[in-house]
């Protein structure tokens, strides 16, 4: 909810999303029933323009799958997706391509994301030719500037003309940022857009997306680094196991996290001081297999406060006791 | 006490197709003592995992490589790859961050331990089994789990199954690249966990090269960072924090985000100097904040700057400075 009455950029709702598991060959012919993995279980959020909402967790809790679905890249089960105030959920290709446009997704990798080929010139002009946009080639060209100097590559006569492997991993990923920017979209997603990047230049990339935030795209954060998280974004968001388990405005959740799951995940990060070496609360084992979600809450039998209650009452999000702001909500019956 | 290993002026040359060399490492020098835990630290292409691959004699043949690896105080480099490969696992061994890559795929984990155990003649048969499952259980994995394929482990687990590997004859020194790149936050703290408890419990002395700062400063006793080939700064991992005398240190933990400081999170302008031709003066010059008259033109050496911190840069010589 937006303080000033306007609805959020986005706003995503009891969003759920499955993936068959394939049968075996067996299993098809005794004709057992089609399983399917919760990948995404119930996730609401919202993100503003100009607001950075970093989504956290461990490789498989579903948070690349939330982003996907709200570009719409895969396909929802239940739940809603709205953008702009429009519900994009069932929209089709056609309905769906102006849309697309305005919602722009960053990927982890330069080294991939870029074609080899193509010039910085044509990598930045394509999304406007794919889109039939920019008029004329000199209005596209002025564009095509106007995106490299919003993402930091300036002069772009320097950059216009050369090639992916004549430039570093900190200005490929701007060049795949610059081919976002081009269609000027109010939101982008961006997955991991630091992991690959040597440590020297994430700052860099993580500080461009901040200039774009505070100009008033809104910004969804794939991450799993939280010390990342904690820096640049306004909103922390942490995923387990295809929900969200606790959220709330990043010092909050850093300072003051309640859900035993982020403060297992904040104890593990390491830290820069040899001096600060704390006592890690180490969880044993991994995340089960989204294929068998634990009864009650999905995180009971990992947790150092477990009771037989969590074993059968599935927690919603609410706010804690302890909480200190009113954006905070955890899913814990024990806090 | 006499170090365990001692690296001297190791120099590592890739030849290039085009008839060119990549001076990948440069005169390193390193000491590791029993039961020490050293940190290898430093960005992609900075020579830590080539200065790592000497050390095993796992480098490709396209590389030379001079210098002298004492270990134990006698010399294993003499010979090349011929008089490492003798001390390889027995006296070092290493694991990576793909620990797929170091499994046989369509061999159970058990077995393949197995055949390391019986190929070094350390035991052989159930006897050699029965060392499999306490290796198993001494890096975590339940021994049951022997008959189990790399693809039937989780990342964790593989990773464990690795480091189960790379001990099988006893080494002195575990060498770990990258270790727990590929894994999940709370995975990898278990997997630095262990190592912690290796070191601790069966006095292992452990490289750890990787890319992490903070994994150095909490894992490591000292640190030695490295830049376009060459280590500019070395000491405890304390001093390298608190009061770093290369900027290179001081800019790389000022370019790392940290849950404790939310201040100013800054890059490093530029990008590290290709190592296929050669490099006048400090090689940190064109991206440092603090360059001055001498840098671009004359080669800093390592100096002692501290009891036991040596850093490369001419700042330390100039009597007025006195931090960074």
């Amino acid at each position: 909810m937006s303080t000033n009455g306007r609805r959020p950029l986005l706003e995503v709702e009891e969003l759920v999303v499955r993936y068959p598991i394939s049968r075996s060959f067996v299993g098809s012919h005794a004709r057992r029933p089609q399983r399917t993995v919760h990948a995404v279980d119930g996730v609401t959020l919202t993100v503003e323009g100009g607001e950075l909402l970093a989504l956290v967790g461990e490789s498989g809790c579903g948070k690349t799958t939330t982003a996907q679905a709200v570009l719409r890249l895969v396909d929802t089960e239940a739940g809603s997706i709205r953008f702009e105030g429009r519900d994009i959920t069932g929209l089709g290709a056609r309905e769906l391509r102006p849309i697309r446009r305005r919602m722009q997704l960053v990927y982890q990798d330069p080294y991939e994301s870029l074609d080899p080929r193509l010039r910085v010139r044509a990598t930045v002009e394509e999304p406007l030719l794919v889109h039939g946009l920019g008029g004329s080639k000199a209005d596209r060209e002025e564009r095509v500037r106007e995106a490299l100097v919003k993402a930091e590559l300036s002069p772009p006569e320097l950059f216009l003309d050369r090639y992916p492997h004549e430039l570093s991993g900190g200005q490929r990923q701007r060049v795949a940022i610059a081919a976002g920017l081009v269609l000027e979209p109010r939101l982008l997603v961006a997955d991991e857009p630091v992991s690959m990047l040597d440590v020297s230049v994430r700052a860099g990339i993580l500080g461009l997306l901040e200039g774009l935030k505070r100009q008033g795209l809104g910004i969804l954060m794939i991450t799993h680094d939280l010390s990342t998280a904690a820096r640049f974004a306004d909103r922390i968001a942490v995923m387990y196991l295809g929900r969200i388990v606790e959220e709330g405005p990043a010092d909050e959740i850093v300072e003051n996290a309640q859900h035993p799951y982020t403060r297992a995940l904040l104890s593990v990060v390491p830290r820069r001081d040899p001096r600060d070496r704390r006592q890690p609360q180490i969880l044993q084992g991994e995340t089960p297999d989204a294929i068998a979600i634990p009864p009650g809450c999905r995180f009971h039998p990992r947790c150092p406060l477990v009771i037989e209650d969590c074993k059968a009452i599935d927690p919603s999000l609410e706010r804690p006791a302890a909480a200190r702001t009113p954006g905070h909500r955890a899913a814990c019956i024990r806090v | 006490m006499s170090s365990l290993l001692e690296i001297q002026d190791l120099h590592v040359w890739f030849d290039l197709e085009d008839g060119g060399e990549l001076h990948a490492v440069k005169g390193v020098d390193l000491l590791l003592d029993p039961g020490e835990r050293l940190g290898l630290v430093g960005e992609s292409g900075c020579g830590k995992t080539t200065t790592a691959l000497a050390v095993m004699g796992l480098l490709p043949p396209s590389a030379s490589v001079s210098g002298r690896i004492l270990l134990d105080g006698k010399e294993i480099l003499a010979g090349g790859v011929e008089t490492i490969r003798p001390h390889r696992w027995v006296d070092l061994a290493i694991v990576f961050q793909g620990a797929m890559n170091a499994l046989n795929p369509v061999q159970t984990v058990g077995s393949q331990i197995v055949e390391a155990i019986e190929l070094h003649g350390l035991g052989k048969g159930l006897e050699a089994r029965n060392q499999t499952g306490a290796l198993l259980e001494s890096v975590g994995i339940p021994a049951k789990r022997a008959e189990r394929f790399p693809h039937e482990l989780s990342g964790g687990m593989r990773q464990r199954a690795a480091i189960a590997m790379a001990l099988s004859c006893n080494p002195k020194v575990l060498i770990a690249d990258e270790p727990t790149t590929a894994l999940d936050v709370m995975v990898q703290a278990q997997i630095l966990e262990l190592l912690d408890a290796l070191c601790r419990d069966f006095g292992l002395a452990l490289i750890l090269v990787t890319h992490d700062l903070p994994v150095v400063a909490q894992v490591c006793d000292r640190g030695a960072v490295m830049y376009a080939g060459e280590i500019v700064e070395r000491g405890s991992v304390e001093t390298l924090y608190h009061t770093p005398r290369h900027p290179y240190t001081r800019l790389l933990f000022e370019a790392t985000p940290d849950l404790g400081d939310t201040g100013e999170v800054v890059s490093i302008p530029g990008a590290p100097p290709r190592l296929d031709r050669p490099i006048a003066g400090c090689p940190f010059q064109p991206r440092c904040d603090r360059a001055f008259e001498p840098c671009p033109t004359i080669h800093p050496g390592l100096k002692m700057v501290g009891d036991g911190h040596a850093a490369a840069c001419h700042l330390n010589d100039v009597p007025a400075v006195t931090s960074l």
